[in-house]
């Protein structure tokens, strides 16, 4: 079995927001207590959509040290291939679901004097978690949090309500920008700075700090990619003796794992790095669009990474 | 079972002793009749009933008496315990798992009762009932890591992960096979690894630092690892060596199997969940040539073992000198029969010494 534990659970609230984002609540189908986690932990949640097994990451939002539930906030994403549609059309109250134990790829790094959250749309719901977090630990942060339109900002009122000094919202219909440059020059010592938003906000933010020398290791980012559909191609698993097809509106490991083959998982976003595989023969052009790989490793066309990457040519072969 | 308590020595007049029950209960760490590096690493959900892989924290008949040892420890070198400051939260992770895990393990020696952030921890082997709150470091006497380490056999190395990497950033050691927390405190997974021979040019470190990175919380894991020790020591620290090294020049063939002991570490592995840290308890399994030799099947494998072991490794492991001694006893107890594979005594199976 591939991927995190496994945790039974049931669907005990459901909560529209606004007109893109539900709130899901879950708690364990035997009644007992949920594992605590780290303020940034996502969970994969598994949904069973007519003959697919859809695996979504989505960031854990609530306190990470209740037990009692753990929530999430999804984003309807209509041109996606599904998993936000499922997510908002299809789970009721009461379902049963199952989700993975909490894996953190993007936690707070505890040595910081302060923590900088910039935060993106629904990019905002690790902060969430990170934020009650610093409550018990008494740290410090500040968040930066730029929404659409004041409809479309979750969580923004609540938060302005709890921590009116520590919460700054922008709203792009009425032209608020962060003063990213300004930001970041005004931070003292020892501060963190950790980005989570769309593509072109997370380049923005990690190049502009990298720029005002600020080192790498207190820049953090966290982007789950969801696969994009692709043109279809044919793949030959040589450990397992199989030929797989994958469809336009799969991804290589979903297919993999269709056929019944075991392959490692835990961010199914291209980030965390568990499903690098390696190539052994291919006649073709790579479609990378993980974060994983170096620019070196894409290049040499020895290794990919199925959960998000795909291929175009005549033949693929992998060693699964 | 309720286990009878050893009371006995780790220096100065050594009385630790391995019951018959602690013998055939050893990690015998070697599968095949050779040894080399290797991650062997496997999950660590318990195994057979009443092996050392069965509980997540094992306790064993020296529990008490190696907790005497540790006080004595630390109360000569306040330093084999520290913590960054930023490991405090982990800290506690590990205080709750420890605690968790004996109170459901052995209930009969240690209960936990917990109402919200009030906690009550009974332990009856070291005789404490203690009430405090849970994140609150002013109700305990030392920090949660101290607090719950002076009271579980074994080293613990709490490494936080930042960047990718594991950093020894906390850490209770006091039965360490030769290696020092205080002076690795601060360091990277390559850095505190850079003194191993071989394992780096074998990639060994790459491969161990990926696996170490993706475990998750409800997935611990667990190896084995081991080197020689004259004399029944747990603290073989390099803050010692002055005490103990010299030790290694007093084997006689008369008294091999008695003072020279194998010297066994089960090392795990548990994600912490509250931090993200990483917590890396390496228990210390001591037995004495001669008890071993009691096992037919390990007579013979150790012997070959000791034998064919790369001359790097019999130095890094600091037996190097006493090798020829050691082979002179190991070969009285091996016949040149074949050996069963696995780690398992195989006690009903394996023939008797033939010689």
């Amino acid at each position: 079995m591939s991927g995190a534990e496994k945790i039974q659970v049931k669907v005990t609230e459901i909560t529209p927001l606004n007109e893109l984002v539900t709130r899901f609540r879950f708690e364990r189908v035997d009644g007992g207590q949920l594992p605590t986690f780290s303020g940034g932990a996502h969970t994969v949640v598994e949904m069973q959509d007519g003959g697919i097994t859809r695996l979504n990451p989505y960031s854990l939002m609530s306190d990470p040290f209740e037990q009692s539930s753990y929530t999430i906030s999804v984003r309807r994403d209509d041109q996606g291939r599904g998993g936000s549609l499922f997510m908002h059309r299809q789970v009721k109250l009461g379902d049963e679901m199952t989700i993975s134990y909490p894996v953190n790829l993007f936690s707070l790094d505890l040595r910081a004097r302060k923590h900088l959250f910039l935060a993106g749309g629904i990019g905002i719901t690790p902060f969430l978690a990170q934020i009650k977090q610093l409550d018990v630990l008494h740290g410090q942060w500040e968040l930066h949090y730029a929404c659409r339109n004041q409809a479309l900002a979750s969580y923004a009122d609540e938060l302005a309500e709890r921590h009116p000094h520590e919460t700054h919202i922008y709203y792009d219909d009425q032209k608020q920008a962060i003063d990213l440059k300004g930001l970041l020059n005004g931070q003292p010592l020892g501060t963190h700075v950790y980005v989570c938003g769309p593509k072109g906000m997370i380049d923005w933010v990690c190049n502009t700090a990298q720029a005002q020398g600020w080192p790498a290791d207190c820049i953090h980012y966290e982007e789950f990619l969801a696969p994009q559909p692709g043109k279809p191609f044919e793949v030959h698993l040589k450990a397992s003796g199989k030929t797989v097809y994958v469809g336009e509106h799969e991804s290589l490991l979903e297919a993999i794992e269709r056929e019944g083959v075991d392959a490692p998982y835990l961010c199914r976003g291209g980030a965390c790095g568990q499903c690098e595989t390696v190539v052994l023969d291919h006649e073709g052009n790579f479609v990378h669009r993980d974060h994983w790989l170096t620019d070196e490793e894409k290049a040499a066309g020895k290794k990919i990474m199925p959960c998000v990457s795909r291929f175009e040519g005549k033949s693929l072969v992998l060693d699964r | 079972m309720t286990i009878q308590f050893n009371d006995e020595s780790f220096r100065d007049d050594y009385t630790f002793r391995n019951s018959e029950w602690a013998i055939k209960r050893f990690p015998f760490p070697f599968h095949e009749d050779s040894y080399m590096y290797s991650v062997n690493m496997e999950q660590h959900r318990g195994g057979p009933e009443g092996s050392v892989y069965e509980k997540r924290f094992d306790v064993d008949e020296h529990y008490v008496s190696e907790m005497k040892d540790r006080a004595i420890v630390l109360d000569q070198d306040p330093l084999r315990c520290q913590s960054l400051p930023h490991m405090t939260l982990a800290g506690w992770d590990l205080l709750e798992l420890i605690m968790v895990s004996k109170s459901e393990d052995y209930p009969d020696l240690f209960e936990l009762h917990r109402n919200g952030n009030q906690w009550r921890w009974i332990n009856k082997p070291l005789g404490i009932d203690h009430s405090f709150t849970f994140m609150d470091e002013t109700t305990l006497p030392y920090g949660p890591m101290e607090y719950i380490t002076r009271q579980a056999q074994g080293d613990y190395a709490v490494l936080d992960q930042r960047d990718d990497m594991l950093w020894m950033d906390a850490g209770m050691v006091t039965t360490q096979a030769d290696w020092s927390l205080d002076f690795d405190i601060g360091m990277n997974f390559f850095e505190w690894h850079a003194p191993v021979p071989l394992a780096h040019e074998m990639g060994v470190f790459q491969r161990a630092l990926k696996f170490l990175l993706n475990i998750q919380q409800g997935a611990p894991a667990r190896r084995l690892n081991w080197t020689m020790t004259v004399n029944p020591l747990l603290d073989t620290s390099p803050e010692n060596y002055s005490k103990w090294g010299i030790q290694k020049t007093t084997l006689t063939p008369e008294n091999i199997g008695r003072k020279q002991h194998l010297r066994v570490e089960l090392q795990t592995f548990f994600r912490l969940p509250r931090s993200n840290a990483l917590v890396f308890p390496i228990r210390c399994y001591l037995c004495a040539f001669e008890d071993l030799m009691t096992v037919p099947k390990w007579g013979r494998r150790l012997h070959r073992v000791v034998r064919d072991l790369p001359v790097e490794l019999a130095t890094y492991k600091g037996f190097i000198n006493n090798r020829p001694l050691m082979l002179e006893y190991l070969s009285q107890f091996d016949d040149g029969l074949p050996t069963s594979p696995g780690v398992w005594p195989d006690l009903e199976t394996e023939p008797p010494l033939t010689k």
